[in-house]
């Protein structure tokens, strides 16, 4: 007990750097995100390609071979950036397709009568993606895009490989210096990682059954 | 087709040509671009000029049978590790749905609890923890992990297809006199395993891909021996493609692995009462809220999906 209430500073400096990280590269994703998945359903066989190729290749690539290409190729090639920079790119890349993959499935879960019914009334393509699918995919979209963060707030942990001060490398460096007191140190990190996801993961389970009552 | 947008007319086919051409372009040039900053001789830290990326001194390692050996072995030790985890995940998932499904609540709320834990902790931490506290070796401590956090997401995944059965199973089995548990292991669990069987496969290219975690902590492994300690072997200018034959080689097999599960959800979603199961999957889907980033989501599109397979 006493390794973590000694070290207690360095603890929630890391826990700000793994919130930081899920923020800016959470909200760098969704714009991507948004991006791929409008390109994902416009009627332009050439973006529709591009983006289907983009998704695929990134979601089969390991996270930390993508953090590794930030942090050590992109230097290689003339990128000078710190750390934390590299891993901001390297989570907002690795998440964006997922965070696309979460709002396609929103945008699906919305009856096709829906769009049907604003096409048989003559709107256009992007009337009727604006005004009558989009309003009712978000309320579909929030608990698939939850999920997509609380696995974000995970994969900040890949960081710490990758000289990013964050929840984990803090544990492993205040471990070197009390190795005794291992479990209470890893469990104080799992607590604080359970302060992150667990509240998100109420909300989500709150929305969807609102959304489910809504339906 | 898409509902979204009408069958094209002769001016909309027009203009679409023209936008998809447009934008073949821009994606064109973009990669031209990248391929002629990626062949652009660069200057490194120490002020001396590097050949460019497709410079032949850069690759001509890929000749080199000794670099070919070393990638077999980082091969082989990320595939062993992915295969014990794998192995270990599908007994551990089974146990866990076993449990969530018992009737006695003194099993079922302490297999809730730990499924929920392990979904929610970073594989990392959990290696960490393995090879920390059971001094156990960084390869039993990735595999530990990695079993333990697949076994609970598999685990989920089974007890979704197991409740999302028709009732009249289990309750026929029991009629014609089996007990509740052969009813479980005879009835019910074949079938939602077959059904869910798209789902764990998803999730074993997912824990193919977190093998690469245990280079964090220092197992041998692809990432470790191509990547890391190529460089040094081979000297630093093959840095560039040793991602790039690293990066094939997980794309290769992770793709291979994809595409195998949409093969197998494919001849489940063929027929009458597959494409009932294939419907009942789908639902099961939209329960676990699509299995998040963790599990890479299957293309069966719905009705409406316009992604033009």
């Amino acid at each position: 007990m006493d390794a973590i209430v000694e070290n207690f500073p360095a603890f929630v400096g890391g826990f700000l750097m793994t919130v930081r990280l899920l923020v800016i590269s959470g909200l760098g994703a969704l714009v991507i995100g948004t991006l791929v998945a409008a390109m994902r359903i416009s009627p332009i066989p050439a973006l529709r390609g591009f983006v289907t190729t983009y998704t695929e290749i990134v979601r089969n690539t390991p996270l930390t071979l993508v953090l590794f290409f930030c942090a050590f190729v992109l230097p290689s090639l003339g990128l000078r950036l710190d750390f934390v920079a590299f891993a901001l790119i390297g989570l907002t890349v690795y998440t964006s397709p997922f965070v696309a993959e979460a709002l396609r499935s929103g945008i699906n879960g919305v009856p096709v009568g829906q769009a049907e019914a604003a096409r048989a009334l003559g709107l256009r393509f992007g009337q009727t993606v604006g005004l009558v699918v989009l309003p009712q995919a978000i309320r579909m979209v929030i608990p698939p895009l939850i999920n997509v963060l609380i696995a974000l707030t995970k994969n900040t942990s890949v960081a710490a490989g990758f000289s990013v001060l964050e929840l984990v490398a803090v544990s492993r460096q205040v471990i070197q210096f009390n190795g005794n007191a291992t479990i209470p140190i890893l469990i104080a990190v799992a607590v604080f990682y359970l302060l992150i996801t667990i509240p998100l993961g109420l909300i989500a389970g709150r929305l969807e059954r609102r959304v489910v009552m809504g339906r | 087709m898409s509902v979204l947008y009408d069958v094209p007319g002769p001016r909309a086919r027009r203009l679409s040509l023209i936008l998809s051409i447009v934008a073949g372009l821009v994606i064109l040039a973009g990669l031209i671009w990248m391929v002629v900053f990626l062949a652009s001789p660069r200057v490194n830290a120490g002020g001396v000029e590097q050949p460019g990326i497709l410079d032949p001194s850069r690759w001509d390692i890929l000749r080199d049978l000794a670099f070919w050996r070393r990638v077999g072995v980082g091969l082989t030790a990320t595939l062993q590790m992915a295969a014990v985890a794998g192995v270990l995940a599908l007994v551990i998932g089974t146990l866990l749905s076993l449990a969530r499904t018992a009737r006695s609540a003194f099993i079922r709320v302490p297999a809730v609890v730990l499924v929920e834990f392990f979904r929610g902790m970073p594989v990392l931490l959990m290696m960490l923890f393995i090879l920390l506290v059971f001094s156990s070796g960084a390869y039993w401590a990735g595999v530990g992990a990695l079993a333990l956090y697949n076994g609970a997401v598999i685990g989920e995944a089974l007890r979704a297809g197991i409740a999302s059965l028709p009732r009249g199973q289990r309750e026929s089995g029991l009629a014609i006199g089996l007990t509740p548990l052969q009813v479980r292991f005879t009835i019910e669990f074949p079938q939602a395993f077959r059904q869910m069987l798209p789902i764990i496969i998803a999730q074993l290219v997912v824990l193919l891909k977190d093998t690469s975690l245990a280079f964090i902590i220092g197992y041998q492994e692809l990432l470790n021996i191509v990547l890391r300690q190529g460089p040094t072997t081979f000297g630093s200018r093959y840095l560039f493609t040793f991602f790039f034959v690293v990066w094939a080689i997980y794309l290769a097999v992770n793709l291979t692995l994809s595409w195998i599960a949409r093969l197998v959800a494919r001849r489940t979603s063929a027929g009458g009462v597959a494409a009932r199961r294939a419907r009942r999957t789908a639902r099961v889907l939209a329960q676990l809220g699509g299995a998040g980033m963790e599990g890479a989501r299957l293309d069966d599109p719905p009705e409406g999906d316009s992604s033009g397979h």
